[in-house]
């Protein structure tokens, strides 16, 4: 058995914990180390019963952490007849955890560690490695994350959408441990797709696999960014692509329209192009009409003014550019790109020079810089 | 072995001898002087004398604590008059004399024209832990 089906058994024994009487912290920490204790025995002798054998063995740490506590008389008592699971279903179990994981009293960060622990079944080992802090740090973000959840009522019914937030968050770190936490979101929204049928869901899962289809022509070998237009489509991966229009077109029939929809069309579009140019700018600049307004978020409003300088021309796009605030992250990125096709290279290659300023990563910074040499050395 | 912080400044540093704007370059010298720093740190991956790397964004702010009770006082990084730190290299070296050799071979990154920048890198020993004086 792989690491990740073993984690995916992770939600499902959290759960069966908590229905024998268990707290979610208490039955969080159990089942982290049963998948701990599991990894080195299975490789020696793997279970028949995967399932059976976490439990029995999370139950076993967490009865010994009830023992080790005051008061355990009276708890081991409570606790002293292993009860059956009960007759609510695994997929309901799952789902609790990912609202639990991403309610709103926690933070983003926190949200999104407990996610990855709860429900992803990551140890904190590799959940501090993928976010390059000390693991020290990550515990204790954790246990702190699990102490706000203690003094929250659980019984009100969970937001979908805060849940696609910390996936989708997951999904956008870049950063680079042994975890691959890109696919790890896709994997998570995945398992949320099959206990909840919300096309939002099932846009946020088509989104991630469409963006995530590119990934190999996004950046060079040594680590470069490559721009849209100048990547390599034959190095995008048309199974992912298909997955993922075909994930979009059914959830777009429900005719239940979302901001991850709406940006999975885009996405969308741009895979089924064969060049920027034979791109269908005029239905990806409707999807952002869409998308500004169900979200009127200023950063959707500036990618819509990129689709609008292919519609309109470069002069339309600055005055709608103009219109926008100029601390928006990417302003002058784009406003260096339309520049530049509206035939001013030395005001574009001023702008990309600003923009390398305060650009949100190296190989963004690196990228544009090369663009302003680029225009300045011509 | 004892740890170096080699530090690269936006400005405030003596001017280096090579001192052309990065975005005055060519687009082949932007990728060398890339590749430069990658081969750089890669190589010392393989001495085993690589730390840790961070390049900053220019963009910060001061920070001071201002009297009991109150918020601390934040204002602009005056980017224009103060010294603002562009990254950081940690290495983990065997002797004073490889931390500037190493430093020197960082200053010599290429830039303009191809030829070496040699930009002045602020070098910082960490202190370390006091050996005991007895066996």
């Amino acid at each position: 058995m792989n690491e990740s089906r073993l984690r995916e058994l992770v939600p499902a024994v959290i759960g069966i914990l908590r229905r024998r009487g268990a707290d979610f912290a208490a039955a969080e920490d159990a089942v982290q180390e049963a998948l701990i204790a599991a990894l080195t025995a299975w490789e020696r002798e793997p279970p028949r019963d995967p399932q059976g054998w976490l439990v029995a063995v999370a139950w076993r740490k967490f009865l010994d952490q009830v023992r080790a506590e005051d008061a355990r008389h009276h708890r081991e008592e409570r606790f002293e007849h292993d009860p059956a699971p009960g007759s609510v279903s695994a997929a309901d179990d799952s789902l609790e955890l990912f609202f639990l994981c991403a309610h709103p009293s926690l933070t983003p960060a926190s949200a999104i560690a407990l996610t990855l622990r709860a429900v992803g079944g990551l140890t904190t080992c590799q959940i501090a490695a993928a976010y390059l802090v000390p693991e020290a740090t990550m515990a204790q973000r954790i246990s702190r994350a699990k102490r706000t959840l203690a003094g929250q009522r659980l019984d009100r019914p969970g937001d979908v959408a805060t849940v696609l937030r910390v996936l989708y968050l997951i999904f956008n770190e870049d950063y680079s441990g042994d975890v691959d936490l890109a696919g790890e979101a896709i994997r998570l929204a995945r398992q949320l797709r099959s206990v909840r049928a919300h096309p939002e869901v099932a846009g946020l899962l088509a989104l991630m696999l469409l963006h995530h289809a590119r990934r190999a022509a996004r950046f060079t070998a040594r680590g470069a960014l490559v721009p849209l237009d100048a990547q390599d489509r034959t190095r995008w991966d048309p199974d992912l692509i298909e997955e993922g229009i075909g994930i979009l077109q059914a959830a777009l029939g429900q005719d239940r329209l979302g901001e991850f929809q709406a940006q999975a069309a885009i996405a969308a579009l741009h895979a089924d192009a064969a060049s920027t140019t034979e791109t269908d700018w005029p239905q990806i600049l409707e999807w952002y009409d869409e998308l500004v307004a169900l979200t009127d978020s200023p950063i959707a409003r500036l990618n819509r003014v990129v689709a609008l300088g292919e519609v309109a021309g470069p002069r339309g796009g600055l005055t709608a550019l103009t219109e926008l605030e100029e601390t928006l992250p990417r302003h002058a990125a784009v406003a260096a790109h339309l520049h530049e096709a509206d035939g001013d290279a030395a005001l574009a290659a001023r702008r990309y020079a600003a923009a390398a300023r305060t650009a949100a990563s190296t190989a963004e910074r690196d990228h544009l810089l090369r663009q302003a040499a680029r225009l300045n050395s011509a | 072995m004892a740890k170096y912080l080699l530090l690269k400044h936006y400005r405030g540093a003596p001017t280096a001898v090579n001192d052309v704007p990065m975005d005055r370059w060519a687009p082949d010298e932007v990728d060398a002087h890339v590749a430069y720093m990658n081969d750089f740190a890669d190589r010392l991956t393989r001495t085993g004398e690589y730390v840790d790397s961070q390049a900053l964004s220019p963009e910060g702010l001061w920070v001071r604590f201002d009297g009991e009770g109150r918020p601390p006082v934040t204002d602009g990084p005056f980017a224009e008059t103060k010294d603002l730190i562009a990254g950081w290299m940690i290495i983990d070296v065997n002797s004073h004399e490889r931390a500037i050799e190493l430093a020197g071979e960082l200053s010599a990154a290429p830039g303009k024209d191809g030829a070496a920048i040699h930009e002045w890198l602020e070098l910082r020993p960490f202190y370390g832990v006091t050996p005991p004086t007895t066996g």
